[in-house]
C-alpha cells in the first residue's frame, strides 16, 4: 500500500537512442522497485536498428501484480529531444517530465529519425495550441495539460560529481544514466537506500562502479531536493512490505528455462527477431547443475538458415534427444517444408514461434499475431500438428516445458506459438516450481537386439506399425536391432516409399487418429482458461499476451460493478471444441486480438461456426494496454459499436 | 571417426536388402552402393549403429539399399539432418548421400556451412552432373556449353567444381572415386569415414539414361585418341595430409598441390584422396572444450527426468540471478 492507504501504481517510462543504456537505466529502476518488494511489469519497443534509433522502456510498479502496460504513464525520463517529442502526449497530468536543460529549446527537426508523419503531427498539433515546432513547444503543451516539467542541468551534477570522486568529466559523465533514474526516483521520493542497493545488484562486484554511481544518486537527490519544486507532483513511490521473493523475466527468457525444465537437450536456431534471445539466452546458460547434484546442459548450434535449424533439430530428435528450434515468421517460413517432413515421420519436435508484424520482414520488432492461421497449417499437405499458445510469463515457462511432452506422446511437431509483446515484456513472479514440471515421453520400442544371430534377423522394424491408438512405439536412431526407414515419401510401416492406396489410407488414418487422441486426452484447462466471472454474459475472447490487458480489463469491469469474463484459448490446433458449450452463453462475444483480420475468429468460425459478435483488432505493431482495450469493451457495453474496433494509437 | 572392428563378422549381403531396387539398368549408383555395403562389411560395423541419410532424387534413395538405419530426407538437406543425429548421438556412424543436384544446387548453402564445422561424418555426393529424376535437367556440375540429350540448348551456366567448393568451405576430407571402380572406392569409403571429421567423397559416375556425354565409354577414354581410362588413380607421389601441428608453409604448399589437382580435367580425371587435414579440430570437440560433460553424455542419453518423471534440471543458480529481490 501507498502512504495514503492506497493501491500505488506508478507507469514510468525512460527512452532514448538505442545503444546510449536506456535498458541500464530502466533496470536499475526495476531493480530499485523489486527491491522495495513491489511488483513490476516491463516492457521495452525498439526499432529493428543497432545504434541511434528511439527505443523506449515502460516500467509499471504497483503493490499489486499488474498486467498490463499503461499508455498513460505518470513520469517521463529523458535524455534528448526525441524522447521527449514522441512521449510528452503520454505523461499524465500531474504526471512528470523530466529533461535535460540542453534539450529545452530545439527545434523539431532536431529529431532526424522522427517519421516525417509524426513529426508534421506534433506540429500541427503544436501550432494548434498557438506554440513552436520545438521541445520548448512540447513542454509548454505538458505544462498547459498540468504535467511537471522539470529541466535538469546534468553537466553540472556531473561536475559536482566529478569534483567529489576527483575523476575527469568524462568518467564522471558514464553515471549519467543512473542520473536520470535517480532524479526520477528522488521527485517521486523514493528511498535512496535502496537505490544504491540496486546498484550493487547491477554491478556485482564490480566496486568502483558501484561506488561512483552510489555517489551519484546520493548527488541526484541532494540537487533535486534543492533546485526542484516538487510542490504540485502528486505521485510517491513507497516501498512495499512484501518480502516474497521475487524473479524478473521476460518471456524470451520464460521459455528458455521451460525448455531447459522440460528437458531439452539440443536446439539449433537462425538469429531472428524477436526469437533470438531465447536461444542466446539458453547458450548462455548452456550448463547447470541437475537436482541430483550431476551436470546438466544444452547443445546450442547456431546454423546456417531456417532450414537448417529445423532439419538438424529433427534429425537430433530421431535418435531421442528432446530438440527444439526457435524463430519468427521469415523463419518459420523457411521452415515449413521440415515440419512437413517431421509430421509424416512422426518426429517429436518443439518448434518456438515468435510472431512479429508480418508480412515478408514487416515489422521485425513489432508486435502482431498475424502468423496464427500460418501456424496451424504449417507445411502443405494434411499432417497432425499441435499448436499451444501461452498468454504471460509464467504459462510461457510450462507450455515450453509441457510441448515436449506433446511431441513425444503424439509423436508430432508442437508449435508454441508467442508473440513480440510476450518477448520483451517483464514480470515480477515467483520462482518457477520445477516440481510440478513432469517429463513424458511417450511409447518407445524396446530394442530387439541381435535376433536370428544377425542384427536385422527379423527384417526392418515397424516403425510406422498401424495402431488403433494411431501412436507407433518409436524407436532411436542406434536401438540394436530397430534399423528401418525413415522417409518424407508415404511409407509402409518399415519405413519404405510407397504409393500404394490402401497403405496411403490407412497411414494417414493412423496419423490422423493421434490428433483425436491428442483432443481427447489434452485436459481442458490446458485447452483454454476461463477468468473472471464465470457466469457473466460479457465474453471476451483472446489468446497470447493480449491476455494481460484482458485481464486488467476485468479488474476495472469489477471496480464499475459490472461483470465479464475472459476466455483464453491455449491450444489453437487440435481445435478445443469444448469451447462451442461455454460460447453458447456469451452475450456478446468479443474477441481480442493483435492482426488485422482477426485470425482466431476465423478459426473459430472454421472450427464451429460461432461468429462474434464484436472484434477488436490492433495491428500497428504495439501491444494492446488494458486502458485502450477497457475503452473499446465501454463502448460495446453502451451498446451501438461497430462490429469491428479498431484500436489505434498514433503515439506509439 | 569410425574405425575398423578387428574382427569383421558381417558379409555385404548382411548390408543388402530383401526389396527391389528401382534405379536404371546400368546406373551408376549401383556401383556406389555396392561400395557401400563392401566397406561397412570390411569395417564391421553393426548396422544397428549406422545411419544412411539421403536426400532427394536418385541418389537419395540410397539409403532404401542399405540394412542400416535409413534416413530418407528432404531435397538438398541430408548434411543438416545428418548433423543433428551426429551431435545428438556421436555414437553413431553417420553417412550422407545426395547427388549433385541436392548438395550443389538446393542444398549449396548446407555444403558451404557443413565445412565450417567439420562435424565426423562421412557426405559421399554421387556426381553424374544431371537431375535424373526430373528426367536430365543440368545439375550444378554440368561443364558449361555442354548439351546432354534432354536440354533443348547446351547449358549456359558455369559448372562448380565440387573439390574446390569442399576445400574452400573446410572439408578436413577430401576425396573423389569413380562408380565403376568398385574395389578403390571401398578403400576410398574407409578412409573417408575413418577420418575424424567431415569428410567429402565425390563419386563420378554415368547416367546411362540423361547423360550420353559423361558415359562409360567416356570414363574409360574409349573416345580418346590413344584409349586409356579417363578416371585413373592420382599420380604416385602426390601427397594430401596435412599432419596435425604442420607448419603454416607445408600446408600452403599441400594446399597449392591440391588447387592444382582438383583442377584436372578432361583426358585425366585423378581419384583418390586429394587432402586429409588432420589439423583442424572436430566439431564435437569444440563443443567438448565448451562443455566438458557433452563428452560424458550425449544429448540423447542425458537423463532428462528423475526415477519420478519430474525433470532433472536444477535452476536455483538461474533464479538467484534473475531474482529482484
Amino acid at each position: 500500500m501507498g502512504s495514503n492507504g492506497k493501491i500505488q501504481d506508478i507507469a514510468w517510462r525512460t527512452g532514448g537512442p538505442q545503444g546510449s543504456g536506456i535498458d541500464t537505466a530502466a533496470l536499475i529502476f526495476s531493480r530499485s522497485c523489486g527491491l522495495a518488494g513491489l511488483e513490476l511489469f516491463g516492457r521495452r519497443e525498439y526499432y529493428s536498428n543497432i545504434m541511434g534509433r528511439h527505443s523506449y522502456y515502460d516500467v509499471r510498479a504497483s503493490d499489486a501484480v499488474q498486467t498490463s502496460h499503461r499508455d498513460v504513464v505518470d513520469m517521463l525520463t529523458t535524455f534528448e529531444a526525441e524522447t521527449l517529442l514522441r512521449h510528452y502526449t503520454a505523461v499524465c497530468p500531474g504526471g512528470a517530465i523530466v529533461y535535460p536543460n540542453t534539450e529545452a529549446d530545439v527545434p523539431l527537426s532536431i529529431a532526424t529519425f522522427l517519421d516525417e508523419r509524426f513529426t508534421a503531427d506534433i506540429a500541427a498539433e503544436l501550432e494548434s495550441q498557438g506554440l513552436p515546432p520545438t521541445t520548448a513547444g512540447a513542454i509548454e503543451s505538458a505544462r498547459a495539460r498540468g504535467v511537471l516539467c522539470y529541466e535538469i542541468n546534468f553537466d553540472e551534477i556531473i561536475n559536482d560529481l566529478a569534483e567529489t570522486l576527483g575523476v575527469p568529466y568524462k568518467i564522471a559523465a558514464r553515471a549519467r544514466n543512473t542520473l536520470a533514474v535517480a532524479v526520477s526516483t528522488a521527485i517521486l521520493e523514493f528511498r535512496r537506500d535502496i537505490v544504491k542497493q540496486a546498484l550493487e545488484k547491477q554491478w556485482p562486484g564490480r566496486q568502483k562502479i558501484i561506488d561512483m554511481n552510489v555517489e551519484a544518486v546520493e548527488q541526484a537527490y541532494n540537487y533535486t531536493r534543492e533546485k526542484l519544486d516538487l510542490s504540485g507532483f502528486i505521485f510517491r513511490l513507497d516501498a512495499s512490505e512484501s518480502t516474497d521473493k521475487r524473479i524478473m523475466v521476460n518471456g524470451n527468457q520464460a521459455v528458455a528455462l521451460g525448455k531447459l525444465a522440460g528437458g531439452l537437450t539440443m536446439q539449433s536456431y537462425y538469429p531472428i527477431s524477436p526469437a533470438t534471445d531465447e536461444s542466446t539466452y539458453l547458450e548462455a546458460h548452456a550448463e547447470f547443475p541437475t537436482r541430483d547434484g550431476g551436470e546438466g546442459y544444452v547443445l546450442v548450434v547456431q546454423t546456417e538458415d531456417e532450414i537448417s535449424a529445423i532439419t538438424m533439430a529433427a534429425g537430433a530428435a530421431l535418435t531421442g534427444a528432446r530438440s527444439s528450434t526457435a524463430t519468427s515468421g521469415p523463419g518459420f517460413a523457411l521452415m515449413t517444408e521440415g515440419i512437413g517432413w517431421a509430421g509424416i515421420n512422426e518426429v517429436p519436435l518443439v518448434v518456438t514461434l515468435w510472431q512479429r508484424g508480418g508480412p515478408s520482414t514487416g515489422m521485425p520488432t513489432r508486435n502482431d499475431q498475424g502468423d496464427l492461421l500460418f501456424a496451424c497449417n504449417a507445411g502443405h499437405g494434411d499432417f497432425p500438428k499441435i499448436v499451444i499458445s501461452s498468454g504471460d510469463v509464467i504459462e510461457a515457462f510450462y507450455d515450453a516445458a509441457q510441448a515436449f511432452n506433446y511431441a513425444d506422446r503424439y509423436q508430432t511437431v508442437v508449435v508454441h506459438i508467442l508473440d513480440k509483446a510476450l518477448s520483451s515484456q517483464s514480470r515480477t513472479i515467483p520462482p518457477y516450481d520445477l516440481d510440478q514440471v513432469k517429463i513424458e515421453r511417450g511409447e518407445i520400442a524396446e530394442p530387439r537386439g541381435l535376433t536370428d544371430g544377425k542384427p536385422n534377423g527379423e527384417g526392418a522394424f515397424h516403425r510406422f506399425a498401424f495402431t488403433e491408438s494411431g501412436i507407433s512405439p518409436r524407436t532411436l536412431l542406434g536401438q540394436p536391432g530397430n534399423a528401418h526407414w525413415m522417409t518424407g515419401g508415404e511409407h509402409t510401416p518399415q519405413g519404405r516409399v510407397t504409393e500404394d492406396p490402401i497403405i496411403r489410407e490407412k497411414m494417414m488414418e493412423k496419423r490422423a487418429r493421434k490428433m483425436e487422441l491428442a483432443a481427447a486426452e489434452i485436459p481442458v484447462d490446458e485447452k483454454f482458461k476461463v477468468f473472471g466471472d464465470r457466469e457473466a454474459d460479457l465474453t471476451i475472447l483472446t489468446w497470447g499476451s493480449n491476455k494481460g490487458a484482458v485481464l486488467e480489463v476485468l479488474d476495472k469491469l469489477e471496480a464499475q460493478d459490472a461483470s465479464a469474463r475472459l476466455v483464453q484459448v491455449r491450444l489453437m490446433v487440435p481445435f478445443p471444441m469444448e469451447l462451442v458449450a461455454v460460447l453458447e452463453s456469451a452475450k456478446p462475444l468479443v474477441i481480442v486480438e493483435s492482426n488485422f483480420s482477426g485470425q482466431f475468429a476465423q478459426l473459430l468460425r472454421q472450427q464451429t461456426g460461432i461468429t462474434p459478435d464484436h472484434q477488436i483488432v490492433k495491428y500497428n505493431g504495439r501491444p494492446i494496454s488494458g486502458e485502450e482495450l477497457l475503452r473499446a469493451i465501454n463502448e460495446i457495453r453502451e451498446g451501438g459499436a461497430d462490429s469491428r474496433i479498431v484500436l489505434r494509437n498514433p503515439y506509439q | 571417426m569410425t574405425t575398423a572392428t578387428e574382427t569383421p563378422k558381417l558379409k555385404a549381403k548382411d548390408f543388402q536388402v530383401p526389396h527391389p531396387n528401382d534405379w536404371c539398368p546400368g546406373c551408376g549408383d549401383f556401383g556406389i552402393i555396392n561400395a557401400i555395403q563392401q566397406t561397412f562389411a570390411r569395417m564391421g560395423l553393426d548396422p544397428s549403429s549406422v545411419v544412411m541419410v539421403g536426400g532427394i532424387g536418385c541418389s537419395g534413395k540410397a539409403p532404401y539399399y542399405v540394412g542400416s538405419y535409413g534416413v530418407h530426407t528432404l531435397h538438398g538437406r541430408p548434411l543438416p539432418f545428418a548433423t543433428g543425429i551426429k551431435l545428438a548421438n556421436p555414437e553413431l556412424t553417420v553417412i550422407a548421400a545426395g547427388g549433385d543436384g541436392d548438395g550443389l544446387g538446393i542444398g549449396a548453402g548446407h555444403f558451404v556451412n557443413a565445412g565450417r564445422r567439420n562435424v565426423d561424418m562421412t557426405y559421399v555426393l554421387f556426381n553424374n552432373a544431371v537431375y535424373g529424376l526430373t528426367k536430365g535437367q543440368a545439375a550444378p556440375t554440368l561443364p558449361m556449353g555442354l548439351q546432354t540429350k534432354s536440354l533443348a540448348e547446351p547449358n549456359i551456366q558455369m559448372e562448380i567444381n565440387p573439390l574446390m567448393l569442399a576445400f574452400a568451405s573446410g572439408f578436413t576430407w577430401i576425396g573423389r572415386g569413380y562408380s565403376y571402380n568398385i574395389k578403390e572406392l571401398v578403400g576410398l569409403m574407409q578412409r573417408a569415414i575413418e577420418h575424424p571429421g567431415l569428410a567429402y567423397l565425390d563419386v563420378l559416375q554415368p547416367c546411362p539414361t540423361y547423360n550420353n556425354i559423361h558415359t562409360k565409354e567416356w570414363f574409360a577414354g574409349k573416345d580418346l585418341e590413344e584409349v586409356r581410362p579417363r578416371v585413373r588413380p592420382l599420380p604416385e607421389d602426390y601427397d594430401g595430409i596435412i599432419e596435425q601441428g604442420a607448419s603454416e608453409e607445408d600446408v600452403f604448399a599441400k594446399m597449392n598441390d591440391f588447387i592444382a589437382m582438383a583442377h584436372e580435367w578432361g583426358d585425366y580425371i585423378p581419384t583418390g584422396v586429394y587432402l586429409e587435414n588432420r589439423s583442424v579440430s572436430k566439431f564435437e570437440d569444440r563443443i567438448s572444450n565448451r562443455m566438458p560433460s557433452y563428452a560424458d553424455a550425449s544429448p540423447a542419453g542425458r537423463p532428462i527426468a528423475d526415477a519420478d518423471g519430474i525433470t532433472r534440471t536444477e535452476l536455483a543458480r538461474i533464479f538467484e540471478e534473475l531474482a529482484i529481490n
